[in-house]
């Protein structure tokens, strides 16, 4: 491998575990705009425990880059934990809705492609169909270029999201504990004549 | 007594981590809290005249301790008087903790009287902040902020509390400190890799930063026990004791010529607790071409930010210094100690009169217990040239923001933080009007103990040496001298007590009776107008570029 390798601008796979308060999606954004990191994708969401919240952003750059961008990520009090999918097997999924145009002639040819991507028909009018297609990237993006020829009206995707492959959980165990230690009930000895 | 509000409840939290003293300014949003303050006679509450004040004063409280400043501001106006402290605190890793009010929470988002969103507004230049909505939450709150603030890389948090929120009743329990996460121990393979380094270095070079102020101690240790010649960054002056011969100086834009052609020779250069900040590397692709760099910093994000690191050491200073120290192998390089010797004779001041004359006269009556600060312009970086601090944490002066009007305000917070030394400020005319509404805060609360230096030279002289250099001398809106205040009548207004010199016998006179007066006062010394600071690496140019001395042309010459 080249260092001319190591330098090339490439799409990089890296989920964040976040604290979920207020603020925490212009904290991660804020940090990324002013430190020109360019984010490509960005997908948020709950996770199974309370209070925690999975973002995974697919980030464009060197190495450098982005080795950087995940530093500062984790140097954030919000962040509980940064997961650089690149270092280990992921599974990846994108879901995407998109809006095609159809004439009486190409209706029978657009529902056969989507059948052949598995994508599912969602919403059905007399001039376009809306499929909606789950999958990696990669397919989202074949389908796409499939259906482009018969007249894209809309497309949404929803972004990556991903998890690490095996059973190992990306979150460890201690980020979720934080410590606090109470002094006493200083002052609940006036609260309690309130 | 009346019952227990969430400002009680701050105020307890504040007493419970050993704070007692803060800096601040009240207004509409925070009055709560500066009624609940009558309540606790032992915090002393620092009145400035104006919220830019308050948050200096406690920055120089903070730099010269190492211990949490706290300031406290209302909403919407007073809040955002705050911000340049809040920037400068996150540039210089400064403990800080910053207490605004905000409007009510049902008026929040509402563009509510003096309403503005500081967490919104500061996000970037704080390391964290927070908005309270339930009283009971405050003392966590505080806790976990002030943990923030003080724990790691340290930095400013901002804890902004609705009005109603401090009024509401609060039930809950007051929190003490928090254990502060230990640092991360040092990769043992790193280490070893940095010995190896060192073991076989010809030309070594050790470069000290600002996050080594609390390291001082190991760190000397460390550069004397392996015998390494040592520069300490602008941030870092005081963390080696200028008066050792290893000693070369400060680095970067205004460096010495030792410490930049050092670095521009060496074959090991080991950065302790700094981020290499452009000023110091010059154009980054020509920093330390031949040397292998280790670089130890707790903050992992700035190991390899800037200049790559071969070694990166993720540590605490004192603790990787101490380990260093423990494998140390004192190097033996006879021909690199010579030619640094021969370097640190390079660019040399000229002693006719002029403001490098006047500082050096100024700074030369410092006591190593002594606390300088400094504002940001030409004098900032002749008395970072002239001045030989012998311990940490006696420099105070604002590096990563460059902060005007920083200097006087931080010498009020050491002042009162060490009233028995001497807390001086070198300012120039232009910085110290930014802020010399703080002659009121000395006058207030009898600070004894800080002496103001201006020095005048009718300019902001570092951008006119610029437009000097790079401008064709179109001296754009940098002349002050048609409309500056008289400054000792100034500071007398305030009625503090003022001399002036304009030549280099009488500054001798002037310093001896502005020193010995008992109680804060001025002097002013006026200067010629051109003179610049050198050595000098012009922006984007290598430090192996260095300008060494003042151009003749200029020399002199007059306005």
């Amino acid at each position: 491998m080249t260092a001319d390798h190591l330098a090339a601008p490439q799409d990089h796979l890296v989920s964040a575990l976040v604290r979920d308060e207020p603020r925490v999606l212009t904290r991660i954004t804020s940090l990324f705009g002013r430190r020109a990191y360019n984010i490509r994708s960005l997908s948020v969401g709950s996770t199974e425990q309370p209070g925690v919240s999975r973002m995974t952003f697919v980030v464009t750059g060197d190495r450098a880059i982005v080795e950087q961008a995940m530093k500062q990520l984790e140097k954030l009090h919000d962040v509980l934990h940064v997961v650089d999918h690149s270092l280990e097997k992921f599974v990846d999924r994108e879901l995407v809705l998109v809006k095609v145009a159809i004439t009486p002639e190409s209706r029978v040819e657009v529902r056969q492609i989507a059948e052949d991507f598995r994508a599912r028909i969602v919403d059905v009018g007399r001039r376009a169909l809306t499929f909606e297609v789950t999958g990696d990237e990669g397919k989202v993006t074949a389908f796409i270029e499939q259906m482009r020829p018969f007249g894209i009206l809309e497309t949404m995707r929803t972004g990556r999201v991903a998890l690490t492959r095996g059973s190992n959980a990306d979150i460890p165990g201690h980020v979720y504990h934080g410590e606090t230690r109470a002094l006493g009930p200083l002052l609940t000895a006036t609260a309690a004549e309130d | 007594m009346t019952p227990p509000n969430g400002a009680q409840a701050l105020w307890q939290t504040l007493a419970a981590h050993g704070v007692g003293t803060v800096f601040g300014y009240p207004g509409g949003a925070i009055m709560p809290v500066y009624d609940a303050l009558t309540l606790f006679p032992d915090i002393r509450h620092i009145l400035a005249r104006h919220e830019q004040g308050a948050i200096h004063a406690a920055e120089g409280w903070a730099k010269a301790t190492g211990e949490l400043g706290v300031c406290l501001a209302t909403s919407g106006p007073g809040a955002t008087n705050l911000v340049t402290g809040l920037a400068d605190a996150m540039m210089d890793s400064v403990p800080l903790l910053a207490i605004t009010g905000n409007v009510a929470r049902h008026l929040m988002g509402t563009d509510a009287f003096q309403e503005a969103d500081i967490t919104g507004i500061t996000l970037p230049i704080t390391k964290h902040n927070y908005v309270v909505t339930d009283p009971n939450d405050l003392p966590r709150i505080v806790a976990e902020a002030i943990r923030i603030a003080r724990s790691g890389r340290p930095g400013p948090v901002l804890v902004d509390i609705p009005k109603d929120v401090q009024l509401a009743a609060f039930t809950g329990e007051v929190h003490g400190p928090q254990a502060a996460p230990e640092a991360p121990a040092p990769d043992p393979h790193a280490l070893e890799a940095a010995v190896a380094l060192l073991k076989e270095a010809r030309k070594p070079v050790l470069m000290v930063g600002g996050g080594a102020q609390g390291a001082a101690a190991e760190v000397t240790a460390f550069a004397r026990a392996w015998r390494i010649p040592t520069i300490t960054t602008l941030m870092g002056l005081g963390a080696f004791p200028a008066s050792d011969p290893l000693w070369l100086g400060m680095p970067g834009m205004h460096g010495s010529v030792a410490a930049n052609r050092a670095i521009s020779e060496a074959d090991v250069l080991v950065g302790i607790g700094l981020r290499f900040d452009d000023r110091v590397t010059g154009r980054v692709k020509d920093f330390a071409p031949q040397a292998s760099i280790i670089h130890i910093d707790l903050d992992a994000a700035e190991i390899s930010k800037i200049v790559r690191a071969h070694v990166p050491v993720r540590a605490d200073a004192a603790q990787a210094a101490r380990l260093l120290t423990e494998r140390a192998e004192p190097l033996s390089h006879p021909d690199w100690t010579a030619t640094l010797a021969e370097w640190r004779t390079r660019g040399e001041h000229p002693t006719h009169w002029g403001a490098a004359q006047a500082v050096r006269q100024v700074v030369a009556r410092l006591r190593p217990q002594d606390v300088l600060s400094t504002d940001v312009g030409q004098h900032q970086m002749l008395a970072a040239q002239l001045a030989r601090f012998e311990q940490p944490r006696r420099w105070l002066t604002s590096g990563g923001l460059g902060t005007m009007g920083f200097g006087f305000p931080a010498a009020i917070g050491a002042a009162l933080a060490e009233p028995g030394v001497t807390s001086m400020v070198i300012a120039g005319d232009g910085g110290f009007q930014m802020t010399a509404q703080e002659l009121a805060t000395l006058t207030k609360y009898g600070v004894r103990n800080v002496k103001i230096c201006v020095v005048n030279n009718s300019y902001l002289g570092m951008v006119r040496q610029w437009q000097e250099l790079f401008h064709e001398r179109r001296y754009s809106e940098v002349y002050l001298g048609d409309s500056n205040p008289d400054f000792l009548k100034l500071a007398d207004a305030y009625g503090i007590s003022g001399w002036r010199a304009d030549n280099s016998a009488d500054l001798e006179g002037a310093i001896d009776a502005w020193l010995a007066h008992d109680g804060s006062a001025l002097l002013e010394v006026v200067v010629p107008n051109e003179h610049g600071v050198f050595p000098m690496v012009p922006a984007g140019a290598a430090l192996s570029e260095m300008i060494e001395t003042e151009p003749q042309a200029v020399q002199g010459s007059r306005a």
